[in-house]
């Protein structure tokens, strides 16, 4: 392996430095009204893959992006081999040997895989392109971390794993010797999952640092040698990945023991209430979204719906919720047909519906708690005078008996949505939902970007109602909450379902051929 | 009156001088656009290189301080310096301090309006004329039947506007600086990780805008009709935003948009003046009906700038 790290550095474009020891030493960070990082210590090694754990906002990605120059510290120094530096920009942080690898891809979709690289750098050719020069340089470097791309296709052609691929070669290709990966494995699937880890470890021990940003406890323990936990913007403790377990890294995390393991009651299945048949629909691009999806779903169950971002999940949703014109086939609630009903008309019959993007399709963040709490219900007789003149005295006592029920943490009901964080956002979102007592819950990725505490919250709510006879459908890319919550889990691939299991049934292997079509 | 009668030579070679300043405007606004900047200002910039261009053509030859070749290319600079000011005014407003593009441009194309109105009355009065760029004749090739007509009897602006259209597509295909402005358009925040001056490439890009804009306006005010009057563009500046959009941000294919609507034009001139028996007021809309009928047919394209008209703010 060392011999691969030589020849690697040999084809690099500047003679980099090695990065033995990175320390970032009593940071500081401040935004308006929010102090993001409180003195917060930290440092990584040569070979050493060091994750940095925490909830959403718990200040770890405002820590990476002042190690790439993306932010500037207001206090504290960053020592790179024991001398003090400034990173000023994310071209500083490159020529230092830095790398960073963005939660949400820095690439440009309409560019090449060899575009995307030669972006930014230097041309051996002066002014003009040399993308042969480039191509040539990816496909040794790729040769060598096994990391197969082909340089001429545009990164819209790829798939999410691919893109992923091209950021840490375009990492490597720069000279990065320290490598900061936020949340990595979020677009994955297992398999991918198994892949990126490997290729890590072999960065690893070619001698690279690596920080590996995740809140998912069980990939830190894997893949960690040191673990280092923040809170609120302050550092909890930095402990050997080996003296790690779940209950204490969640503790860490929350502030507080968090049940990692659901008590579930025995699944009591009742009467149909959701049937699609054959339902089909377009994606927002015009091609095949959906493709003869048929699926029942009963009072008192969690279907969920299992898959890699973009293979229907979204279409599904909001053919079901009157969102998208379904093409084919039909929907029925409780015997009643609804294909392409108004929401309206789907509402009154008692569907409910969490939507994906909570702060486009599911809240108006200029709104304040309260409006936000009667969007659907401003008319409804209980909040009106004659349906036309609203009572804000019973909405906002109504919105206080649901923050009080919900534990959502706001300073009022005149708050605006804006201003609250994103599990509480949410549990607006559920809140309302749920005051409509629904038969019928369409719950699409109801704790993504939610932290732990929230998501635990929600995810228990979600089992009650479901013991109250709720049907719900639960549509998540996260594998963990599909197995803790379901009862049946249906994968879809490409627009389509591609198996249906029985959840006690199935292991996270077989899970993750079927969401790749190999099933 | 038969088909000889309206597609003549002259019509073609009329074509083609029509299509100069949409072809330089057109060009500068593909560069600003591709970049993420929607500057609907165009035609304001226009009207102040039309008239500054003008006025110092003017008042060079009028003083006879100049040679008359000297005087034009004394224009063409202070178009070009004009336009440059007026496109860093619009950079300021809408890449700086982030203003709506679409209103910012708005304010840009008034302000020039009704400057270079103000500025015309105030030191020239009445519409005068200059001596433009001349017609270039060639030895041989102006004479050739028919194509001397079309091709090689043209001002030097005209010719510098054809040649723009390949060195555009080079620049912005195969150069580092064309890839910065690719990516810029399309994923700001993925350029500005990879360490590319987000801010410099808008700047640079919509003040190269506004220099062409400057040299589309002094192209009709010093080369094609060689006066200037109020509201001198009457809206050309318009249309070239329109032609980027028509050619899907590809230089050849906005160069194409711009000599069809150009060709449709001086076929309505043309069948005006053989007096065709056709309303004169949709003769006169016919290019703009075209026009608006080829940009609803215009598919959406893979290089349409995915953030165009966004500014790019660094943040959570």
């Amino acid at each position: 392996m060392a011999e691969a790290a030589k020849i690697a550095s040999s084809l690099l474009p500047t003679g980099h430095q090695r990065i033995n020891q990175l320390e970032m030493v009593g940071i500081v960070k401040r935004f308006p009204g929010v102090l993001a990082a409180d003195k917060i210590d930290f440092n990584v090694k040569a070979g050493e893959i060091h994750a940095l754990l925490g909830e959403n906002g718990a200040g770890k990605s405002t820590l990476m992006k002042m190690l790439y120059g993306l932010y500037h510290p207001d206090e504290g120094q960053i020592r790179i081999n024991g001398v003090k530096t400034i990173i000023r920009s994310p071209q500083d942080a490159i020529q230092r040997g830095i790398g960073m690898i963005h939660q949400h891809f820095m690439l440009v979709p309409s560019l090449t895989v060899a575009e995307n690289i030669a972006l930014g750098m230097k041309s051996s050719r002066g002014l003009r392109l040399d993308l042969d020069v480039v191509s040539r340089r990816v496909l040794e470097l790729s040769e060598i971390y096994n990391l197969k791309v082909d340089p001429g296709l545009p990164i819209w052609q790829l798939a999410v794993g691919e893109q992923q691929r091209v950021e840490i070669l375009r990492a490597l290709y720069k000279g990065a010797a320290l490598l900061i990966l936020d949340e990595p494995t979020a677009v994955l699937t297992p398999q991918e999952v198994d892949g990126l880890f490997r290729i890590l470890k072999q960065l690893a021990d070619d001698g690279h640092g690596l920080v590996f940003i995740s809140h998912k406890l069980h990939e830190v323990l894997e893949i960690s040698h040191r673990v280092t936990v923040l809170r609120d913007g302050r550092r909890v403790n930095s402990i050997p990945t080996s003296e790690a377990t779940r209950p204490k890294l969640a503790e860490m995390m929350v502030g507080r023991p968090v049940l990692l393991e659901y008590e579930k009651n025995p699944p009591d299945p009742r009467e149909q209430r959701l049937a699609l048949e054959g339902v089909s629909a377009l994606s927002n691009r015009g091609t095949v979204g959906l493709d003869g999806v048929s699926l029942s779903l009963r009072g008192g169950e969690i279907v969920g719906v299992a898959g890699v971002s973009g293979n229907g999940q979204q279409e599904l949703a909001q053919c079901i919720s009157g969102l998208r014109q379904v093409t084919a086939g039909s929907v029925e609630v409780d015997g009643i047909d609804v294909t392409n009903a108004h929401p309206s008309k789907l509402h009154a019959i008692g569907l409910s519906y969490i939507p994906e993007e909570r702060m486009i399709d599911g809240v108006i963040k200029e709104f304040s708690v309260a409006e936000n709490y009667v969007l659907q219900d401003h008319a409804h007789p209980k909040f009106t005078t004659a349906r036309i003149f609203m009572l804000f005295h019973k909405i906002r006592e109504a919105c206080r008996q649901a923050i009080d029920a919900f534990e959502i943490k706001t300073p009022s009901t005149e708050t605006l949505v804006k201003s609250l964080s994103g599990g509480n956002i949410q549990k607006l979102v559920l809140a309302r939902e749920l005051s409509r007592d629904p038969g019928v819950l369409i719950a699409a990725q109801p704790t993504r970007g939610v932290d732990i505490g929230a998501t635990e919250y929600i995810h228990q709510r979600l089992l009650q109602e479901r013991d109250k006879g709720t049907a719900i459908l639960l549509i998540s890319e996260d594998l963990d909450e599909i197995r803790a919550l379901s009862d049946r889990i249906a994968v879809m691939y490409e627009g389509q379902i591609v198996g249906e299991v029985e959840n006690k049934d199935v292991d996270i292997e077989q899970l993750g051929l079927l969401m790749t079509g190999g099933g | 009156m038969g088909l000889d009668d309206i597609f003549t030579a002259s019509v073609f070679a009329s074509a083609i001088r029509l299509a100069t300043p949409y072809i330089f405007a057109a060009l500068g606004e593909t560069f600003a656009q591709r970049s993420g900047v929607l500057n609907l200002g165009v035609d304001g910039i226009m009207l102040m290189g039309a008239f500054t261009g003008f006025y110092a053509v003017f008042s060079a030859q009028q003083a006879g301080a100049m040679s008359e070749p000297v005087s034009l290319v004394f224009g063409v600079l202070v178009a070009l310096i004009i336009g440059a000011l007026m496109g860093l005014a619009m950079a300021f407003v809408s890449v700086t301090l982030k203003a709506k593009q679409g209103i910012s441009g708005i304010g840009v194309y008034l302000f020039g309006l009704g400057l270079s109105e103000l500025l015309f009355q105030q030191w020239v009065g009445t519409p005068k004329s200059v001596s433009g760029f001349p017609r270039l004749n060639f030895p041989v090739l102006t004479d050739l039947p028919v194509l001397g007509e079309i091709l090689f009897h043209h001002n030097l602006l005209v010719y510098v506007a054809f040649a723009l259209v390949p060195i555009s597509a080079y620049v912005l295909n195969n150069t580092t600086f064309g890839l910065m402005i690719r990516a810029v358009g399309q994923n700001p925040e993925a350029a500005d990780a990879m360490g590319v001056n987000v801010t410099r490439v808008r700047y640079a890009t919509t003040t190269i805008g506004g220099m062409l804009a400057g040299l589309a306006g002094a192209s009709l005010s010093i080369a094609l009709i060689n006066l200037f009057q109020q509201n001198l563009t009457a809206g050309q500046g318009f249309i070239a935003v329109a032609l980027v959009y028509f050619g899907g941000w590809r230089p050849w294919a906005v160069a194409a948009g711009a000599l069809l609507f150009s060709f449709v034009n001086a076929l309505q001139l043309q069948i005006k003046v053989i007096g065709a028996d056709i309303p004169s007021e949709f003769a006169v809309m016919a290019p703009y009906v075209i026009t608006i009928i080829a940009l609803v047919f215009a598919a959406k394209r893979q290089e349409q700038p995915t953030a165009l008209t966004r500014p790019y703010e660094r943040g959570e």
